[in-house]
């Protein structure tokens, strides 16, 4: 076993794992890949149903039905421009309310609307840029409870 | 030589890593906005009544074609970041002299006026929203405000507080271009 | 007044980490016996006063000081006392500073322990490890500074974001931490090794034990992190591929590779360059880990607070660090000597391979965590990339690791027989069969790639037993003769083998609780039950809760299984006063193969709850596997030969003989 008979056969090894796992990276891109879209961009050009889809606006006021069996949500999503009708599965989050920003993956269903399997509402509450809170506290202006209003 | 370059491989790998993170920094990228859909779409149709004993009157899609360049700001006495933003905002309309119209986004009108009262109100018109405007104009939480051009188009939308950050990158060479 | 006291001890921490990290380099240079000596004073130096900031700190948050704005942000006077401490680092500037406080412990670690240590080696090392203090104490002292006053002070304080009020998050930080910054000892020892251009087998010894110590804490810290998401975040999954978790993801990969390519290296003295780089690679990804988390590049759902000028600054720290340890490599490795050979099927081509596959999932899931933000870079579409990407990668590329984790330790070094090796696994194979077939009969056919997933997971189990009971001669000796021999045993040995039964537990955990979950979404009135995998929930009405600082609808379920009553759960929607924000509190009952999760959310106003019940088979296994895992990584680390300070040269020689003997 020389150095050079060695060194051939890591360089062989290497190329065979990363050439694998290449190949399984290039083949998981091409279809597991959720794109974001707005509901205008819905609404211009509607994706194919078997399309991962990141739908993101603000729940429309008003718009949020529960079925009578109390299981499944609809409510529209919107830019402001247009709005998309969501139908969702299951336990909201908590954060979860009209006239907030909220992101709901899924896909397109039959009729235009979309089957959300996720619904995301930022559970992060420091949301504030750094800039506000300290103009907030240098003005000593911070209250209590009133960390929600923002987007 | 070749096996020098490869030693200096993971160095060049890293210099273009590092670029792509220099420009996810960049200062006008936010992952998390939604989109705005409102850019150069003329200002929806609104009718909003005046907040009750302001003594200011209300607003609506007429009072937003009048060939000015107005400021409209989305607020709420309840909301935070709307506190903090409000000296910039009344700094602006003062120094511009851009009028400033605001819309109450679902508040009690007591509310408003102790806020306005205690703050100090730079608005010249003020429109009481119950929540339907809010979704009109593609608003997804206060504050947000936006910069309306003389023939009554959306020229400037931004979601969050206007920091002076804001107003001087975004808002101000818009002004130049507008108002000259 | 004390307060100012810490921000002065901080600012002279810097000085002295400025003085660490400047004179005993020239020290070493000029072969400068009196100025590499200042070194460890100023290690010890540092630690005092980072450590004497940190309880300023700590201080101010458990007397409730409203004039301390980072108090203020992140503190109430109502919280109880265990989140005022765990508050310290419950938010960006204070977590900043335990990260200091980390690192300066372990370069005093360095300093009091490595007394045998060629000192310009060990200068220089204390030399790099203040490098690194410097660029993080200017950080949190120019952007992140958590001891600025308020004025005028206000009356109470804002309260910790309710989900980090939670004990599994309260100590998930700073062993997380531990294990990031216990890596920045790899990166340290391989800069100083590449500036005096020479790595051995002692330089190897030196390294491993920091590399298991960091391993470990990380493991843990990981481990501690997705449990609490699991129990908190009321969605009954342990691991969302969310950048954050990757960011702590990817230095475990690579330091996982990096603790096999060190024995290497210690043993053998070949792989030396490679071990190099992912010494360098692991503290780097812990960096741009970090980087991740703080400067909003990408988004998460769980993230700091962020800011671009931060991330400014970190993106600064990050080229000073990785560029220049990564150039300084690409100068100075080429003229490392190349060590000693052996051929592909060897225990050294096993560490190889185990390298390869570990590097390639480390790099598949960076791809996949950054290709987002590469997207957007290239033509500005927004995308996100899920589980379902990371599934298909990263699974594939384990299947193959596993199976050679159970053959690898059969190898001898230099030349191996694969024949042999497999023949000494016969048992092993036949307990992957067993465990298939069961899996294949209790789940009546289940997906075959599960079953045969489960498969792999006894192989390695029993691989692993196997070699450690072939090595005790287990029931081929007397038990006393075993025992003897089990004793003697090098304690690495034992490491090894619970570390790799602890990642088969874990693999099985995982298996199981994603493939064989039930769920059960229903709309319940009182009185009425769901079934989910044999169980019986009766839901008994929901009623109100005060707690410390919440308030809370608390549900009620009595558990049945073949009538006979097993349990009673509460699941709880809380609302926590300050912040006025509501949190789900699942409720779990754990048995040794599975948990029954139930969380409830809104009311429909007609006296129904919706309520959703996971049955998760297998899933605290995922724990459990984890917890072996550390075990092993702190019973290797109890080695006498790889105690701190143990290592001498000579001893260093004598082994590599006794391993090519």
């Amino acid at each position: 076993m020389t150095r050079k008979r060695r060194r051939f056969y890591i360089v062989v090894a290497a190329l065979l794992v990363f050439g694998s796992a290449t190949a399984l990276v290039l083949t998981a891109l091409d279809d597991s890949l959720d794109l974001f879209q707005s509901p205008s961009q819905i609404m211009a050009a509607p994706p194919p149903p078997e399309r991962g889809i990141r739908l993101g606006g603000l729940v429309e006021e008003g718009t949020v039905l529960r079925s009578s069996d109390g299981l499944s949500v609809t409510f529209r999503v919107t830019d402001g421009a247009q709005s998309v009708p969501v139908r969702y599965q299951g336990i909201l989050p908590d954060l979860f309310r009209e006239g907030q920003g909220v992101i709901t993956v899924g896909s397109m269903g039959q009729g235009g609307t979309f089957l959300a399997r996720e619904v995301l509402a930022k559970h992060d509450e420091n949301y504030l840029p750094r800039e506000v809170v300290d103009a907030l506290k240098e003005s000593g202006q911070w209250r209590e409870g009133e960390g929600e209003g923002v987007r | 030589m070749f096996r020098r370059l490869m030693f200096l491989l993971p160095a060049l790998v890293f210099v273009a890593i590092a670029g792509y993170f220099l420009w996810g920094l960049g200062p006008a990228r936010d992952p998390s906005a939604v989109p705005t859909a409102m850019i150069d779409k003329p200002v929806p149709d609104f009718d909003l009544a005046a907040v009750p004993s302001l003594g200011v009157p209300g607003l609506a899609t007429a009072d937003l074609a009048g060939g000015e360049v107005v400021m409209v700001n989305f607020f709420a006495s309840w909301c935070v970041p709307c506190r903090a933003e409000h000296r910039y905002l009344t700094a602006f309309a003062e120094q511009t002299g851009v009028p400033l119209y605001g819309i109450n986004h679902r508040d009690k009108p007591e509310d408003a006026a102790a806020w306005l009262a205690e703050l100090g109100n730079p608005y010249r018109r003020i429109g009481a929203d119950p929540g339907r405007a809010a979704v009109e104009w593609g608003v997804t939480g206060v504050p947000e405000t936006f910069l309306i051009d003389g023939a009554g188009r959306i020229r400037f939308h931004h979601r969050g507080p206007m920091v002076p950050e804001v107003i001087d990158r975004d808002v101000m060479p818009l002004l130049r271009v507008l108002k000259p | 007044m004390i307060i100012e006291l810490g921000h002065f001890a901080l600012i002279l921490a810097l000085v002295a980490a400025l003085l660490q990290g400047s004179l005993p380099m020239i020290g070493a240079a000029r072969g400068d016996a009196a100025w590499m000596a200042l070194a460890r004073p100023a290690a010890f130096a540092q630690l005092f006063l980072v450590v004497f900031a940190f309880c300023t700190l700590t201080y101010a948050y458990v007397t409730s000081d409203f004039t301390v704005a980072n108090v203020v942000a992140n503190s109430h006077s109502a919280k109880p006392l265990l989140y005022k401490v765990t508050g310290v680092w419950g938010n960006h500037e204070g977590s900043m500073l335990l990260w200091i406080f980390i690192l300066a412990a372990f370069g005093s670690a360095v300093a009091a322990f490595g007394g045998n240590l060629p000192p310009t080696l060990q200068a220089r090392v204390l030399g790099v490890q203040a490098w690194i203090g410097i660029g993080f104490l200017a950080f949190t002292l120019f952007t992140s500074n958590p001891f600025l006053r308020i004025f005028p002070a206000p009356f109470d304080g804002e309260d910790l974001n309710p989900l980090l009020q939670d004990p599994g998050l309260a100590f998930h930080p700073p062993l997380l931490y531990a294990g990031y910054v216990g890596f920045s000892m790899a990166f340290s020892f391989a800069i100083a090794a590449l500036i005096e251009g020479k790595v051995d087998a002692a330089w190897a010894r030196w390294v491993r034990p920091w590399t298991l110590l960091a391993w470990a804490f990380l493991t843990g810290g990981i481990a501690l992190g997705s449990w609490w998401a699991y129990y908190e975040l009321g969605w009954g999954g342990w691991w969302f591929w969310d950048p954050v978790e990757n960011a702590s993801f990817m230095p475990w990969l690579l330091g996982t590779a990096l603790l096999h390519s060190a024995i290497v290296v210690e043993k053998r003295n070949a792989l030396k360059t490679w071990t190099i780089l992912l010494a360098i690679l692991t503290f780097s990804l812990s960096l741009i880990g970090t980087f991740i988390v703080r400067s909003g590049v990408l988004t998460s759902v769980h993230a700091f607070a962020t800011d671009p000028e931060r991330g400014f600054f970190i993106l600064i720290l990050l080229a000073v660090a990785i560029g220049g340890s990564l150039t300084l490599f690409a100068v100075r490795a080429p003229a490392l000597k190349a060590g000693g050979l052996f051929a592909p099927i060897s225990r050294e081509g096993a560490m190889v391979i185990n390298n390869l596959f570990l590097t390639a999932a480390c790099a598949a899931v960076f791809l996949g965590t950054l290709y987002p933000l590469f997207l957007e870079a290239l033509d500005g579409s927004k995308v996100s990339v899920g589980p379902p990407f990371f599934n298909a990668t990263f699974a594939p590329l384990m299947v193959p690791l596993v199976f050679l984790a159970a053959i690898g330790p059969m190898l001898p070094w230099k030349r191996g027989d694969l024949a042999g090796a497999l023949a000494r696994l016969k048992l092993a194979a036949l307990g992957a069969v067993a465990i298939g077939l069961i899996a294949w009969y209790l789940k009546s056919g289940g997906p075959v790639l599960a079953v045969a997933a489960m498969g792999l997971a006894a192989w390695l189990f029993v691989g692993a037993l196997v070699e450690w009971t072939d090595r005790v001669k287990l029931f081929r000796v007397t038990p006393g003769e075993s025992w003897r021999r089990a004793k003697a045993l090098p304690r690495s040995a034992h490491g090894m083998t619970l570390a790799h039964a602890g990642l088969a537990i874990v693999m099985a955990g995982m298996i199981g609780s994603s493939v064989w979950k039930a769920e059960v979404v229903a709309n319940l009135r009182p009185g009425e039950t769901v079934e989910i995998a044999g169980y019986s929930l009766l839901f008994e009405g929901v009623g109100k809760l005060d707690g410390p600082n919440y308030q809370a609808e608390r549900a009620r379920f009595s558990v049945t299984r073949d009538g006979e009553e097993l349990a009673v759960m509460f699941p709880e929607k809380r609302v926590y006063q300050v912040r006025a924000m509501p949190t789900t509190e699942a409720a779990i009952r754990t048995t040794l193969f599975s948990d029954l999760y139930a969380v409830i959310g809104d009311a429909d106003g007609q006296g129904g709850w919706t309520v959703r019940i996971y049955h998760e088979p297998l899933v605290p296994w995922i724990w459990l596997g984890c917890f072996v895992m550390v075990a092993g990584g702190l019973t290797s680390l109890s080695d006498r030969r790889l105690r701190i300070g143990a290592p001498h040269r000579q001893d260093a020689e004598s082994s590599a003989r006794r391993a090519t003997a």
